[in-house]
């Protein structure tokens, strides 16, 4: 069995340490970042995905692998960077203002950077104008806004129409998740993808990014 | 702790056990069979050959009570230990013998072939929760002499479970017992480890017939388990109170068991039964209702008093479709069953007063069943003392996702079911196609069907149960086996 194909496995069984040493394994024999990153960590990560969505392994065995990616991902990183390779997508997060309920976001933020994003999270009661803010200044490509109640819903609108306000609604997509929130209000608001839980989440930035 | 559920107190139990006694000494039972007739002459009933009666003494019920074992154990087709009939262990077994099944295509209830028990018995093998089988179905397409020990042989060829079963003639018990003799190798190696269960039922009221009490007479013979079926029907068959079907449902149990003891000593045996709550209004039996639970929870109480492992019919339905009532009958019954610690508890799949198999209801059953032993395992401490060390990780971290503790009890302390039950959000549940309870169990029975793999039994034993098998249809006039595939 090659390396990478090694690295992804140990990764699926949450063994960071062989992750970590493999990786450093795999750099001494000169092989591609990039290959190591796509081949062997995202590949392993594709698989742990799958395997969560069709209920064979759950939240904390996802989240272990994730810890094992970033074991492999700590060491590529740098050296994609040098070579001017953007390792993985940035994702600004936040509980809309008015609201702190934030234990949705949370999840949707640990199974994000469990996928192998950058998560800048803003935290609770969070205004349009620190979520564009924010986007802009960390390179963002996506902004992700959570409500639980009705009433902080029309944040998500306001955030948006920021977006459009300052030009940036091609570069940076908004999209929205919540207990109220639905497919239906996301397109009447105009942010581009509505997520009903952490899995969907991840599906969607991924499709963005 | 196990938690465990308790209707009668001591005097109650002892009060019953006394006049269900009283019942058998002065009344007796009428038992038409002559062998059973000899069998307790000899040790000292009083018979009168003309009525069919015979009149117990106290002496042959202690004598039956001290020999019958107060548990046993089952085997799967491959030889490995699957139940502890004993104590609390509660295990499940289908509903049994069902003449009809609902054909979840049609939405209507039609009589079962060969393919449908194919389907069952494949489908068991996926089923965790129910840990036999049963011969579930009586395909009609084999003669009628021969329905019963061809769903054995049915079961047998695709499903390694131990089989809860029963024979419907005195001449199919040979073949019967044959059958489980080519998988175990030798009635030695049947009798060390018991493959099948089966049913025999004393007719109510105070009554064996001819069939029933020679089955139980040869099951002893070979020490294969019995269970004993009594099933008395309030205000019917029985007296109209609780208390009084279960002197009625104690006094005929006791009889089989003294019958078993007689003809082998330490045979073993379950304590069962399948009593009902007559309804008279609709004329009905049925299975669901919460006075047939009193009464199987509490005759296992009596069983557990006499020191025998229990059985009871206690989680069915008599709803004719899988719609809530099956579910909540269903669910009723098994969660009293696990918490009165009733060792086999028969029902999953049934509908329709024990009449009807549904597979689906079988999977969602599963779930059932899964859920009601989850709260039989009740609640211990799993590392939780000192507390303080979990919570600062808590704080800490934020979450418990991945911490050492959540990891090492998540799934001994959470039971987790299928896609049948639904526990999506409500968005996941449209974008997976809004399906319904029945068209979710659906595609798990069609999942689990096409899953199945052969497994159990090797090809030499396959081929000398078709052999057996077709002889005996030979007899009756059908040339060939049905197709099985």
């Amino acid at each position: 069995m090659d390396i990478v194909t090694r690295i992804s496995e140990a990764l699926q069984r949450g063994d960071q340490d062989t992750v970590a040493s493999l990786t450093a394994e795999a750099l001494e024999h000169d092989l591609e970042p990039r290959m190591i990153l796509d081949d062997g960590l995202i590949a392993g990560m594709d698989v742990i995905g799958e395997r969560f969505r069709i209920h064979e392994i759950f939240l904390p065995e996802v989240l272990l692998a994730a810890r094992a990616m970033y074991a492999g991902l700590d060491q590529i990183e740098p050296l994609l960077a040098a070579s001017g390779i953007p390792a993985r997508g940035k994702v600004v997060i936040g509980t809309v203002q008015g609201d702190l309920h934030d234990i949705g976001k949370n999840l949707v933020g640990i199974m994000l950077r469990g996928a192998g994003f950058e998560v800048i999270d803003l935290g609770n009661d969070v205004s349009p104008e620190a979520f564009v803010t924010a986007a802009r200044e960390n390179e963002a490509r996506i902004i992700g806004m959570s409500a639980l109640l009705t009433t902080t819903m029309p944040v998500m609108g306001e955030t948006v129409e920021r977006l459009e306000r300052e030009g940036l609604r091609d570069e940076i997509h908004a999209i929205v998740g919540g207990a109220p929130v639905s497919e239906d209000f996301a397109s009447q608001i105009g942010a581009v993808a509505y997520g009903f839980d952490g899995l969907s989440a991840v599906e969607i930035v991924k499709r963005l990014v | 702790m196990r938690p465990l559920l308790r209707f009668l107190d001591e005097e109650l139990i002892e009060r019953i056990i006394s006049e269900a006694r009283d019942v058998l000494r002065t009344l007796g039972m009428e038992i038409h069979n002559q062998q059973a007739l000899e069998l307790l002459a000899d040790h000292g009933a009083t018979i009168d050959p003309g009525s069919f009666h015979a009149r117990f003494t106290d002496e042959i019920i202690d004598l039956a009570l001290a020999s019958a074992p107060s548990g046993f154990r089952l085997y799967d087709a491959g030889g490995r230990e699957t139940h502890d009939l004993s104590g609390e262990n509660v295990h499940f077994t289908p509903g049994s013998a069902a003449i009809n099944v609902l054909d979840h295509e049609t939405g209507s209830m039609r009589k079962p072939v060969t393919g449908d028990y194919v389907r069952y018995a494949r489908l068991m093998c996926a089923l965790d929760n129910i840990a036999s089988q049963s011969t579930a179905i009586v395909p009609t397409d084999v003669p009628d002499e021969v329905t019963d020990s061809y769903r054995l042989f049915l079961s047998l060829l695709f499903c390694p479970k131990p089989v809860v079963t029963g024979a419907f003639t005195i001449e199919s018990f040979e073949l019967m017992k044959d059958l489980q003799v080519v998988v175990r190798g030798s009635e030695e190696a049947l009798k060390e480890k018991p493959l099948t269960i089966f049913s025999v039922c004393p007719t109510a009221p105070l009554k064996w017939s001819e069939v029933t009490s020679q089955n139980l007479l040869d099951c002893a013979e070979y020490s294969i388990p019995v269970e004993y079926i009594s099933m008395p029907l309030t205000g019917f068959i029985s007296p109209v109170t609780i208390v009084g079907t279960l002197v009625q449902h104690t006094a005929e149990t006791l009889s089989g068991v003294v019958l078993t003891q007689l003809k082998n000593p330490g045979a073993p045996a379950l304590w069962g039964g399948s009593p009902a709550a007559f309804d008279v209004r609709y004329e009905t039996t049925p299975m669901g209702a919460a006075e047939t639970l009193l009464i199987d929870c509490a005759a296992s109480e009596i069983g557990k008093r006499l020191g025998l492992p229990t059985q009871a019919y206690s989680a069915l339905s008599d709803a004719k479709l899988l719609d809530a009532q099956a579910g909540l009958e269903t669910s009723m019954g098994a969660t009293l069953s696990v918490l009165a610690g009733i060792n086999n508890v028969s029902g999953p799949g049934m509908l329709d007063f024990e009449s009807c198999q549904s597979l689906e209801k079988l999977v969602l059953d599963n779930e059932i069943c899964g859920f009601a032993l989850r709260l039989a395992r009740g609640i211990e401490p799993r590392d939780d003392f000192p507390a303080v060390p979990i919570f600062e990780e808590l704080l800490r971290d934020g979450h418990l996702l991945i911490s050492d503790h959540t990891l090492a009890h998540l799934r001994d302390e959470h039971y987790f079911p299928s896609s049948t039950i639904d526990r999506a959000n409500r968005s996941r549940w449209q974008e997976e196609g809004s399906l319904t309870l029945g068209e979710r169990a659906h595609r798990e029975v069609e999942l689990k069907v096409a899953e199945w793999e052969p497994g159990g039994i090797g090809e030499t034993e396959q081929t000398e149960l078709v052999r057996l098998m077709e002889a005996a249809v030979r007899r009756y006039g059908l040339e060939e086996l049905p197709e099985r595939e």
